[in-house]
Protein backbone atom coordinates (compact mmCIF):
# COMPACT_ATOMS: atom_id res chain seq x y z
CA UNK A 1 0.00 0.00 0.00
CA UNK A 2 2.81 2.46 0.90
CA UNK A 3 4.02 1.72 -2.79
CA UNK A 4 0.97 2.58 -4.18
CA UNK A 5 1.08 6.38 -1.93
CA UNK A 6 4.44 6.61 -3.39
CA UNK A 7 3.57 6.03 -6.87
CA UNK A 8 0.37 8.63 -7.07
CA UNK A 9 2.06 11.10 -4.72
CA UNK A 10 3.99 12.54 -8.08
CA UNK A 11 0.82 12.68 -10.12
CA UNK A 12 -1.03 15.36 -11.03
CA UNK A 13 -3.92 16.74 -9.63
CA UNK A 14 -6.54 15.24 -11.63
CA UNK A 15 -5.33 11.63 -10.65
CA UNK A 16 -5.24 12.49 -6.91
CA UNK A 17 -8.32 10.97 -4.60
CA UNK A 18 -10.18 13.04 -2.41
CA UNK A 19 -8.08 11.48 0.61
CA UNK A 20 -4.68 11.35 -1.09
CA UNK A 21 -3.35 10.28 2.63
CA UNK A 22 -5.33 7.37 2.66
CA UNK A 23 -6.49 5.78 -0.63
CA UNK A 24 -8.72 3.16 1.46
CA UNK A 25 -10.38 5.64 2.92
CA UNK A 26 -12.34 7.11 -0.45
CA UNK A 27 -12.97 3.29 -1.40
CA UNK A 28 -14.59 2.37 2.28
CA UNK A 29 -16.86 6.38 1.36
CA UNK A 30 -18.12 5.15 -1.16
CA UNK A 31 -18.93 1.42 -0.11
CA UNK A 32 -20.40 3.25 2.84
CA UNK A 33 -22.38 5.33 0.54
CA UNK A 34 -23.50 2.35 -1.32
CA UNK A 35 -24.63 0.25 2.10
CA UNK A 36 -26.76 3.12 3.28
CA UNK A 37 -28.56 3.24 -0.45
CA UNK A 38 -29.21 -0.60 0.62
CA UNK A 39 -30.78 0.15 4.28
CA UNK A 40 -32.47 3.48 3.20
CA UNK A 41 -34.28 1.26 0.40
CA UNK A 42 -35.39 -1.28 3.02
CA UNK A 43 -36.26 1.73 5.03
CA UNK A 44 -37.75 3.40 2.78
CA UNK A 45 -39.64 0.29 1.56
CA UNK A 46 -40.90 0.09 5.37
CA UNK A 47 -42.16 3.32 5.65
CA UNK A 48 -44.86 2.94 2.54
CA UNK A 49 -45.30 -0.40 3.63
CA UNK A 50 -46.36 1.02 7.38
CA UNK A 51 -48.28 4.04 5.56
CA UNK A 52 -50.33 2.12 2.86
CA UNK A 53 -51.20 -0.16 5.37
CA UNK A 54 -54.92 0.73 7.05
CA UNK A 55 -53.73 -1.15 10.63
CA UNK A 56 -50.35 -0.75 12.17
CA UNK A 57 -49.62 -2.43 15.85
CA UNK A 58 -47.45 0.52 17.95
CA UNK A 59 -43.92 -0.42 17.79
CA UNK A 60 -43.62 1.38 21.26
CA UNK A 61 -45.96 -0.84 22.69
CA UNK A 62 -44.88 -4.51 20.92
CA UNK A 63 -41.38 -4.00 20.55
CA UNK A 64 -40.71 -2.50 23.89
CA UNK A 65 -38.24 0.36 23.76
CA UNK A 66 -36.06 0.27 26.58
CA UNK A 67 -33.61 -2.59 26.19
CA UNK A 68 -33.29 -0.93 22.36
CA UNK A 69 -32.64 2.18 23.61
CA UNK A 70 -29.65 0.48 25.74
CA UNK A 71 -28.33 -0.66 22.68
CA UNK A 72 -28.60 2.20 21.10
CA UNK A 73 -26.26 3.43 23.91
CA UNK A 74 -24.33 0.26 23.81
CA UNK A 75 -23.22 1.37 19.88
CA UNK A 76 -23.08 4.95 20.95
CA UNK A 77 -20.62 3.91 23.55
CA UNK A 78 -18.78 1.85 21.37
CA UNK A 79 -18.15 4.32 18.09
CA UNK A 80 -16.63 6.91 21.12
CA UNK A 81 -14.08 3.86 22.25
CA UNK A 82 -13.56 2.97 18.35
CA UNK A 83 -12.64 6.74 17.44
CA UNK A 84 -10.76 6.60 21.13
CA UNK A 85 -8.74 3.73 19.47
CA UNK A 86 -7.55 5.44 16.69
CA UNK A 87 -6.79 8.43 17.94
CA UNK A 88 -4.21 5.97 20.42
CA UNK A 89 -2.24 4.24 17.52
CA UNK A 90 -2.03 7.62 15.63
CA UNK A 91 -0.15 8.91 18.40
CA UNK A 92 1.91 5.79 18.63
CA UNK A 93 -0.19 4.51 21.73
CA UNK A 94 -0.21 1.16 21.04
CA UNK A 95 -1.55 0.13 24.35
CA UNK A 96 -5.07 2.26 24.28
CA UNK A 97 -5.35 1.46 20.90
CA UNK A 98 -5.87 -2.14 22.11
CA UNK A 99 -7.82 -1.12 25.02
CA UNK A 100 -10.37 0.91 23.06
CA UNK A 101 -10.61 -1.63 20.26
CA UNK A 102 -11.42 -4.60 22.91
CA UNK A 103 -14.00 -1.89 24.24
CA UNK A 104 -15.47 -1.76 20.73
CA UNK A 105 -15.10 -5.38 20.17
CA UNK A 106 -17.24 -6.13 23.26
CA UNK A 107 -19.90 -3.64 22.57
CA UNK A 108 -20.30 -4.76 19.70
CA UNK A 109 -20.87 -8.84 21.04
CA UNK A 110 -22.67 -6.85 23.93
CA UNK A 111 -25.37 -5.19 21.48
CA UNK A 112 -25.35 -8.52 19.52
CA UNK A 113 -26.33 -10.55 22.38
CA UNK A 114 -29.46 -8.04 23.30
CA UNK A 115 -30.13 -8.47 19.88
CA UNK A 116 -30.38 -12.06 19.90
CA UNK A 117 -32.62 -12.31 23.83
CA UNK A 118 -34.51 -9.30 21.85
CA UNK A 119 -35.50 -11.40 18.67
CA UNK A 120 -36.19 -15.01 21.12
CA UNK A 121 -38.38 -13.08 23.42
CA UNK A 122 -40.08 -11.05 20.34
CA UNK A 123 -40.76 -14.29 18.46
CA UNK A 124 -41.59 -17.05 21.56
CA UNK A 125 -43.59 -14.78 23.38
CA UNK A 126 -44.47 -11.06 22.51
CA UNK A 127 -45.62 -11.48 18.58
CA UNK A 128 -47.71 -14.42 19.67
CA UNK A 129 -49.39 -12.74 22.44
CA UNK A 130 -50.42 -9.78 20.14
CA UNK A 131 -51.07 -11.99 17.27
CA UNK A 132 -49.17 -11.16 14.74
CA UNK A 133 -47.00 -13.32 12.76
CA UNK A 134 -45.24 -13.89 9.58
CA UNK A 135 -47.79 -14.57 7.60
CA UNK A 136 -51.03 -12.63 9.00
CA UNK A 137 -49.01 -8.98 8.93
CA UNK A 138 -46.08 -7.41 7.42
CA UNK A 139 -44.76 -5.37 10.88
CA UNK A 140 -43.12 -8.92 11.57
CA UNK A 141 -41.23 -9.39 8.15
CA UNK A 142 -40.56 -5.75 8.32
CA UNK A 143 -39.09 -5.88 11.39
CA UNK A 144 -36.83 -9.07 11.83
CA UNK A 145 -35.18 -7.87 7.49
CA UNK A 146 -34.48 -4.81 8.80
CA UNK A 147 -33.25 -5.53 12.17
CA UNK A 148 -31.40 -8.70 10.94
CA UNK A 149 -29.99 -6.58 8.08
CA UNK A 150 -28.30 -4.27 10.43
CA UNK A 151 -27.62 -7.22 13.08
CA UNK A 152 -25.50 -8.47 10.05
CA UNK A 153 -23.82 -5.38 9.46
CA UNK A 154 -22.85 -5.46 13.10
CA UNK A 155 -21.29 -9.21 13.51
CA UNK A 156 -19.46 -8.55 9.97
CA UNK A 157 -18.07 -5.24 11.68
CA UNK A 158 -16.95 -7.31 15.17
CA UNK A 159 -15.42 -9.80 12.80
CA UNK A 160 -13.56 -6.82 11.08
CA UNK A 161 -12.44 -5.30 14.71
CA UNK A 162 -11.04 -8.42 15.22
CA UNK A 163 -9.29 -8.97 12.36
CA UNK A 164 -7.83 -5.41 12.41
CA UNK A 165 -6.95 -5.48 16.39
CA UNK A 166 -4.74 -9.31 15.17
CA UNK A 167 -3.11 -7.31 11.88
CA UNK A 168 -1.59 -4.39 14.48
CA UNK A 169 -1.03 -6.41 17.25
CA UNK A 170 1.33 -8.20 14.68
CA UNK A 171 2.74 -5.30 12.95
CA UNK A 172 1.23 -5.99 10.02
CA UNK A 173 -1.73 -3.14 9.82
CA UNK A 174 -1.40 0.87 10.97
CA UNK A 175 -3.73 3.80 11.47
CA UNK A 176 -4.93 3.53 8.00
CA UNK A 177 -6.69 0.56 8.68
CA UNK A 178 -8.01 1.36 12.08
CA UNK A 179 -9.05 4.66 10.52
CA UNK A 180 -11.39 2.42 7.78
CA UNK A 181 -12.56 -0.02 9.68
CA UNK A 182 -13.47 3.25 12.18
CA UNK A 183 -15.37 4.61 9.41
CA UNK A 184 -17.27 1.10 8.78
CA UNK A 185 -18.23 1.02 12.44
CA UNK A 186 -19.26 4.51 13.16
CA UNK A 187 -21.50 3.62 9.81
CA UNK A 188 -23.57 0.72 11.47
CA UNK A 189 -23.70 2.76 14.39
CA UNK A 190 -25.39 5.72 12.38
CA UNK A 191 -27.90 3.06 11.15
CA UNK A 192 -28.66 1.72 14.31
CA UNK A 193 -29.93 5.52 15.15
CA UNK A 194 -32.01 5.45 12.09
CA UNK A 195 -33.49 2.13 12.79
CA UNK A 196 -33.83 2.83 16.70
CA UNK A 197 -36.06 6.27 16.02
CA UNK A 198 -38.15 4.66 12.29
CA UNK A 199 -39.02 1.35 13.62
CA UNK A 200 -39.16 1.64 17.38
CA UNK A 201 -40.35 5.01 18.37
CA UNK A 202 -42.14 6.55 15.26
CA UNK B 1 5.37 0.96 8.25
CA UNK B 2 8.02 3.46 7.18
CA UNK B 3 7.00 6.53 8.85
CA UNK B 4 4.15 7.01 11.58
CA UNK B 5 1.71 8.92 9.35
CA UNK B 6 -0.91 11.28 10.82
CA UNK B 7 -3.97 10.70 9.05
CA UNK B 8 -5.58 13.89 9.89
CA UNK B 9 -3.86 16.81 9.15
CA UNK B 10 -6.35 19.37 11.35
CA UNK B 11 -4.24 20.70 14.58
CA UNK B 12 -7.74 20.89 17.11
CA UNK B 13 -8.14 17.51 18.90
CA UNK B 14 -11.99 16.59 18.20
CA UNK B 15 -13.59 16.64 21.67
CA UNK B 16 -15.39 13.29 21.52
CA UNK B 17 -16.09 12.99 25.00
CA UNK B 18 -18.22 16.52 24.46
CA UNK B 19 -20.06 14.87 21.61
CA UNK B 20 -20.95 10.93 23.43
CA UNK B 21 -22.22 13.87 25.94
CA UNK B 22 -24.43 15.06 22.92
CA UNK B 23 -25.68 11.64 21.74
CA UNK B 24 -26.07 10.25 25.12
CA UNK B 25 -28.44 13.77 25.94
CA UNK B 26 -30.26 13.41 22.66
CA UNK B 27 -31.35 9.54 23.01
CA UNK B 28 -32.52 10.15 25.97
CA UNK B 29 -34.99 12.73 25.15
CA UNK B 30 -35.63 10.76 22.10
CA UNK B 31 -37.15 8.17 24.25
CA UNK B 32 -38.27 11.06 26.94
CA UNK B 33 -40.48 12.30 23.40
CA UNK B 34 -41.57 8.52 22.49
CA UNK B 35 -43.30 8.21 26.15
CA UNK B 36 -44.78 11.57 26.02
CA UNK B 37 -48.22 12.25 25.30
CA UNK B 38 -47.91 15.26 22.38
CA UNK B 39 -49.40 14.98 19.56
CA UNK B 40 -47.86 11.96 16.74
CA UNK B 41 -47.02 15.19 14.07
CA UNK B 42 -44.97 16.88 16.64
CA UNK B 43 -43.51 13.73 17.93
CA UNK B 44 -42.68 12.46 14.42
CA UNK B 45 -40.77 15.72 13.67
CA UNK B 46 -39.01 16.22 17.02
CA UNK B 47 -37.46 12.14 16.54
CA UNK B 48 -36.50 12.73 12.93
CA UNK B 49 -35.07 16.16 13.68
CA UNK B 50 -33.47 14.39 16.68
CA UNK B 51 -32.29 11.04 15.40
CA UNK B 52 -30.44 13.37 11.70
CA UNK B 53 -28.58 15.11 14.45
CA UNK B 54 -27.39 12.28 16.02
CA UNK B 55 -26.44 10.65 12.77
CA UNK B 56 -24.90 13.95 11.30
CA UNK B 57 -22.82 14.21 14.63
CA UNK B 58 -21.27 10.65 13.87
CA UNK B 59 -20.40 11.16 10.88
CA UNK B 60 -19.06 15.01 11.42
CA UNK B 61 -17.02 13.90 13.99
CA UNK B 62 -16.66 10.37 14.46
CA UNK B 63 -16.42 9.91 10.65
CA UNK B 64 -14.03 12.71 10.11
CA UNK B 65 -16.28 14.06 7.27
CA UNK B 66 -16.20 17.71 8.95
CA UNK B 67 -12.51 17.75 8.23
CA UNK B 68 -12.30 16.10 5.27
CA UNK B 69 -12.76 17.79 1.49
CA UNK B 70 -16.43 19.23 0.90
CA UNK B 71 -17.04 16.51 -1.73
CA UNK B 72 -16.41 13.70 0.26
CA UNK B 73 -19.75 15.12 2.10
CA UNK B 74 -21.27 15.37 -1.26
CA UNK B 75 -20.59 11.66 -1.68
CA UNK B 76 -21.93 11.18 1.85
CA UNK B 77 -25.07 12.71 1.30
CA UNK B 78 -26.14 11.60 -1.89
CA UNK B 79 -27.46 8.43 0.00
CA UNK B 80 -29.61 10.56 1.65
CA UNK B 81 -31.12 12.38 -1.50
CA UNK B 82 -31.80 9.45 -3.63
CA UNK B 83 -33.89 7.84 -0.88
CA UNK B 84 -35.91 10.91 -0.67
CA UNK B 85 -36.34 10.62 -4.65
CA UNK B 86 -37.56 6.71 -3.90
CA UNK B 87 -39.97 7.51 -1.00
CA UNK B 88 -41.32 10.51 -3.35
CA UNK B 89 -41.80 8.71 -6.49
CA UNK B 90 -43.24 5.46 -4.92
CA UNK B 91 -46.06 7.21 -2.98
CA UNK B 92 -48.12 7.28 -5.88
CA UNK B 93 -48.44 3.51 -6.11
CA UNK B 94 -49.13 2.89 -2.58
CA UNK B 95 -52.80 1.98 -2.22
Amino acid sequence: MSEAVAMHSAADAVETPLTPENWGKLGMWIFLAADAMSFGCLIVGYALLRHASAQWPNPAHTLGINLTAFMTFLLIVSSVTMVLSLSAIQRGDKRNFKKFLLYTILGGLTFLGCQAYEWTHLITERLPEAGISFTTHLFATTFFVLTGFHGMHVTGGVIYNTCVLAAVSRGRYGPKHVEIAGLYWHFVDLVWILIFTFVYLI
Amino acid sequence: MATPVIAEAHAHQTNYMGVFWWLLGLTIAEVAVAYSPVPKLIMVILLVGMAFTKAAMVALYFMHLKYERSTLMLIALTPLILCVFLALMLLPDIS
